[in-house]
Formats: structure tokens, sequence, C-alpha cells
């Protein structure tokens, strides 16, 4: 039953691992064809491979698990899905009904361990209640601000013993759920009107826009206006990294002219974005001179962390595209002499600390590495990356074209993401180039599923910047901890990576010299139907900047080492 | 600010723990609760009283209003209203301290609703700061128990939290 309402829903793709109470289930599947089954190494890893997927190609990504510890190893990566609004459906076996709250083999609840992390959970009581179930656990992940939704189906249930008549409801009505479909029309003139008469205006664009599917409309608004354009890390992808109105991402790790454009404009229009605190760095010293304007499907959204001038609470696509409506039917400019002069001083803000480095003959450096990832990949290549230094240099120097071209968990921030997410990113557009940008800290909290890969035939391309510690800890301790390493480093007990990765079944390849980097790169991107582990040695010194001081404004960061604003 | 909110929302297993983990995982503040089905048994009705900043009752309102079973919420406190709040309380009544709480019990129009030798059972409804106020009367020493039901309330005038 629960089988035939997945392929009712549309699902072609199952990523799970088997185990007691999912059995009946596991069964149904192998008796059918139509809904594959990615067998994982590790629950987690299947939650973020669903995950990865719907960030990929828009759909609602599924995983399933036993209960237990199958069902506690999937919190980590609902947890990631729910921080970033990512559409997933959870489904997890429960022990037989009349079992429940026995303390029996592999009982957990599970419904109430994820209830701060999912949108909404089912527990399912009777059979013929799973089609309408699964029916309304997709509606809600995927609709208004999307999110994961666990459904717990207690083994029982399952049994195939049992027959009930089957039904899959057309429709999903919920009295207590309604989506906002437009936003307010009077609201989005009022933003018409304030945006013409802005002198500095920008827009602070987040991941809303990825996930409302409205990168083209942002694009034509943002050119329609000729008005600089930021993205958070959640957002790049979203208006075309390499077009001159772009000034980079924003926030603690932003460049120099997107934090001091935001700090001096007159105007912010913020989309799909959530002033998240790595934005705004200390709230009441955020944008003092801005008006702002939110847009987000949202309402907690709005005014949580920053208060909103004009709000407006509506699907982001909706809203853009009336907007854009009401733009065509207005004789009035943006005041071409403001933006000219505002141009001209963000210009002098790029030419005074644009993104850069240093180099060395003898010694990677990291952004030098993700520039060649751009280059040997024609900036075309789907990235998805883990937490840490690798993960700021990767938004910083991948300058990324389309929407879902880069694939990260910004908001929880989960180390061991980027491998199963590739892997994701791979089931969903198996053609598509995949390169995961790791560090040596974060490829090994899920590098078990090198096997899975080898299985499926995963061609990733793994990236792994090795500075030899956890690359970002360190920084935080050489500038707030005097540089005391504490519990960052690994002496000497790191792994040898290529012979693991050939264990694996796989290529590895070491890189140590900058000479060396573009022609290994080359040659790994030529393997195209291997997975191939590139372990590449980093200066281990090396920190992000530009970095935001703590409590201080948007314009106050640290440069390099040695320079502040 | 005390704020008295008012929610409607399906009667349905872990729909309570709902409400009460967002309070918790956001860091509200629940003073009181009270919750029980409506004429439609499909229905819950919630009241809860906490405080805050108007931004935090505004998010705590936006954050309720998420939540997939909580179908209609009201801030009452943002109007006039109606809030109840029934109390018992065991006080020792021995010698002159017998008449001395009944009389309180009276003026505060509260019944003794239990007798023994030595304890009365005090029943009292109304606003909690009257309910407050009785306690400090009667006072400290001669109290021995107290349960409260927590607050319950309805808007004035014809304006109705219903389907």
């Amino acid at each position: 039953m629960l089988v035939r309402a997945l392929k009712d829903e549309g699902v072609e793709t199952v990523f799970g691992y088997p185990g007691g109470a999912v059995l009946h289930i596991y069964d149904a599947l192998f008796q059918q064809k139509s809904i594959s089954h990615v067998l994982v190494r590790h629950e987690q890893a299947a939650a973020h491979m669903a995950d990865a997927f719907s960030r990929t190609s828009g759909k609602t990504g599924v995983c399933l698990a036993t209960s237990g510890p199958g069902a506690t190893n999937t919190v980590t990566g609902i947890a990631t899905a729910y921080m970033d609004s990512i559409p997933l459906v959870v489904i997890t076996g429960q022990v037989q009904s009349d079992w429940i709250g026995d303390d029996a083999f592999q009982e957990t609840d599970i419904v109430g361990c994820t209830r701060p992390i999912v949108k909404h959970s089912f527990m399912v009581k009777k059979t013929e209640d799973i089609p309408a179930t699964i029916k309304k656990a997709f509606y809600i992940a995927s609709t208004g601000r999307p999110g994961p939704v666990l459904v717990d189906i207690p083994k029982d249930l399952t049994n195939p013993a049992i027959t009930y008549e089957y039904n899959y409801p057309a429709k999903v009505k919920l009295r207590s759920y309604n989506v906002v479909s437009k936003g307010h029309s009077g609201q989005i003139k009022k933003a018409v009107d304030l945006l013409m008469a802005a002198k500095r205006p920008i827009f602070y664009t987040g991941g809303g826009v990825i996930q409302g599917n409205s990168a083209a409309e942002l694009t034509e608004l943002v050119r329609k206006m000729g008005f600089p354009c930021t993205n958070t890390l959640m957002g790049l992808g979203g208006f075309p990294g390499d077009d001159p109105l772009f000034v980079g991402m924003l926030g603690m790790h932003g460049t120099y002219e997107a934090n001091m454009a935001m700090h001096h404009a007159d105007v912010v229009m913020a989309i799909g974005a959530r002033f998240d605190d790595r934005v705004t760095n200390h709230t009441s010293k955020f944008c003092p001179n801005a008006k702002i304007i939110h847009v987000d499907v949202d309402p907690a959204s709005i005014a949580k962390n920053i208060p909103v001038d004009i709000p407006i609470v509506g699907p982001v696509d909706q809203v853009l595209k009336e907007m854009l409506e009401q733009l065509e039917k207005t004789d009035e400019k943006p005041d071409q002499q403001a933006i000219e002069a505002w141009w001209k001083q963000i210009d002098a803000w790029r030419a005074y600390h644009g993104m850069r480095y240093e180099t060395n003959p003898d010694l990677l450096k990291p952004q030098q590495v993700i520039e060649a990832l751009y280059q040997v990949t024609n900036g075309e290549a789907i990235i998805t990356s883990d937490v840490g230094q690798h993960q700021m240099f990767a938004a910083q120097y991948y300058k990324f074209k389309h929407p879902r071209q880069w694939i990260n968990s910004g908001g929880l921030g989960t180390m061991g993401f980027g491998l199963p997410a590739a892997m994701g990113c791979l089931v969903a557009r198996p053609d598509a180039t995949v390169a995961c940008v790791t560090g040596e800290g974060s490829i090994q909290m899920n590098i078990q599923e090198l096997s899975t890969c080898l299985q499926y035939h995963f061609p990733v391309k793994i990236i792994n910047l090795n500075n030899q510690s956890l690359g970002m800890v360190r920084q935080w301790q050489d500038m707030q901890y005097q540089g005391r390493h504490s519990s960052s480093t690994y002496e000497e007990s790191l792994p040898d990576f290529i012979k693991l990765a050939e264990a694996y079944g796989h290529v590895g390849m070491r890189v140590t010299k900058p000479a060396d980097l573009e022609g290994a790169m080359k040659e790994a991107f030529d393997l195209k139907d291997r997975l191939v582990f590139m372990d590449i040695s980093v200066d281990p010194t090396e920190h992000v900047y530009p970095m935001q001081i703590k409590d201080g404004s948007m314009r106050d960061m640290w440069l390099s080492k040695t320079e502040r604003t | 600010m005390r704020r008295i909110i008012s929610i409607l929302m399906e009667n349905e297993p872990g729909a309570l723990s709902r409400v009460v983990g967002l309070f918790s995982q956001r860091g509200y503040n629940i003073e009181t609760l009270t919750v029980a089905p409506t004429n439609d048994p499909t229905l819950s009705r919630l009241t809860l009283t906490t405080s805050g900043s108007d931004r935090t009752i505004e998010q705590i309102t936006k954050q309720l209003n998420k939540l997939i079973e909580v179908v209609k919420l009201v801030d009452l406190s943002e109007g006039a209203h109606i809030e109840r709040e029934l109390m018992l309380v065991k006080l020792k009544a021995t010698g002159a301290q017998r008449a001395e709480i009944k009389r309180t019990a009276d003026i505060f129009r509260g019944q003794i609703v239990d007798v023994t030798s030595s304890v009365y059972t005090v029943q009292l409804a109304g606003a909690s700061d009257k309910l407050d106020a009785f306690l400090e009367s009667v006072g400290e020493a001669s109290i021995l128990e107290v349960v409260r039901s927590g607050v319950s309330g309805i808007a004035r005038g014809d304006k109705v939290l219903a389907l």
C-alpha cells in the first residue's frame, strides 16, 4: 500500500537502509520495478542524498529507514533539510502497534525526537490511512515554505497479509494549512515606488529564490533596474555569478563590496532570505540607513530578526512576476544619476579590496584549487560541499551561473553532507558533472558512502582540500584564542586517502604542487565514469577573508591577517 | 506584557506537544496552559498566557500559526475579553480561623466545598489577580494546598473563535 502510494506520487527513487520494522516495505519494493532503491551505508547519508536530490531536481526526495537506530541516524539529515527549507519525506518503520511504549527492541519515539526539526510529522494508526497520509506528507513538504515531513509506520500496518481497498486521494485539503498563493498587490506597488526612488539600492537574495524557482524572474528584474545584487550562501546561483551586476556573496565571509554596499544602502530589497546572523552581523547595527523590503513565503520569517518597512508575504516567483508586470506599465525610471554614482562607489570598493589572496610557487592555496575547478569544469559543474573553510572558498571563488548548481548545508552547517549530497545530485541528474568540495575533516564523517558509490557507479569527483587540520576551527583559534589549536589537528593520524579510495575500488590522486594542479584536475574530470578522490595538499595556515568582526556592523571586517576596515 | 492567546486546534494526538514544544524550543515562556475539546469533538481549545515584548508576541503567534494542527488563533488581550481561572485551595481552619476564612471566602464569592474538623476546601473562580488576592488575604500560614486551572478566556461581544 505504501509503495503503491509512492508510485502514485511519482516517486522514482528511494534512498534507504532495511531493518526489521521495514522488511514488509522492502519486500514490496523488491516485487516491483518502477521505484528504484539506493542502499546507503548509513541512514544519515540516505537523508542527505534524498535532500540533495530535492535541491537538484526541485522534486521531493524520499528516504526510508527502520525503527530505532535507523530512524535516529536520519536525525542530522532531517535537521539539515529543515534549516535550509528543503522538501523531504522521511519514512520510518516503527515497532508493531501493540508494542509501542514497551521499550521494545529497536523502539524509539522518532516522532518525538524529530518534533523540533520537521515541518510536520505523522504516526500512522491504520493501514487504510497510509495512502492519504503519504499524499498529505508530500503536499505539506513541498508547498509554502518547504521542509521535511516524517511518516512513522508501525510494522503490523505494512503486513501484506492484511488487505484493504486502496484509495489514493487526488487532492489534499487541510483546514488548518493554507498556503499563500499571491503577494499583496498594494504592497508590491509600494515596493516598486520605493525602488524607483532609491539612490543606493541593493538586491539581497537567498535560498527562497532557488527553492521558489524564480531565478529567471530575479535576473530579469535586477537587469531591468540595473541595481547591484548580492546572494546569501544559500542563494548563490539565484543570480548569475559572472554578471557584472553581481557583487558576490554577503555576510560573515562575504565580499568587501557586498558588505560595504549593504551597509551604505538606502533601500534593501530582500527576497527569499531570512536575515540570518551570518549575514547581518550585529542586528542593531545592520543597514542603519536603509528602508527594507522583504519578500518571503513564510510570514514568520518577516521581521523576525530585523524590522521591515515593506513586508510582502507570498511565493517569490509570483511576487517577482507581478513586480515585473507593474514595471512594464509604469513610465517611471530609476534615478539614473544616483545609480551611476552608486556604481562608481561600489567599483571603488571592488578596486580597493576585491577577492584576492597571495600565491606561493611551492604551496597550493585553497582558493587556487577552486579557481582551477571553475576553469576545468567551465563553471558548469554541480558543486556540493561540506562545512568549513573549503565551503567558504567554494562559495567565494566558484561563480555559480545557475540555480541548483551549488548544494551545501548552509543553515545547520552539517559536516559529512557533501559526499552523500553529490550522490543524490547524480541520481537527479545522472549526466551532470558533480564535484564534492570537502576537507579531510568533513569527508571522514560519511566516508563509508564510497562503497555505495561503487555499487551504483556514482562518478563523483571529490576535491579534498587537505590542510591537515579542522581549518575553520583552527582559524578561529588563531584569531580568538591566541593560536591555541585545541583538538583541531590529527597528530599524524590521517589516513592515506589514495589507498583508501583504491580500497573502495575508486581512483585516488594526490596533488601537492601548484604546477601539477590543473593537469591533474583535467585528468580527473576526463575519467567521466569513475569516482576520483583528489587529495590536494593546501596551505594549512590559510584563513578565509573577508571576515566580519563579531558584534560589529556589516562593514566591520578583517580583510587579511593584518588589515581591517 | 502579559498576553492571553487562545488557539483552536485539531484534536489529535501530538498536537499539544507541538504547541508546548514550540515554546521551549524557541525560548518563549508559558505561564498557564489549559486545554480541552470543544463542542466540535474534532477541535480542541487551548488557552495559554505568556509574556514578552510586542515583537516576541508577534513571533509567537506567527510560529503557532505555522503549526499544521493549529486551525485558528487569537490574542485575546488585544481586545475586550473575559478571563476566568478556577482555584481549589485547602486551608487550615481551626479555632477563630474558621470563621475568618469563611468570611474571606464569602467576600471573594468563593464556596467552601469540603469540610473537616481542621480543614476547609475553598473553590474560587475569577480573573487570576483575584485568586492571587484571595491567597494573600488568607495568608501563607493557613494555606495547605493550591490547585489552579490556568486561565480560560473568551472575547467580549459578537466576536467568535470558531470554524
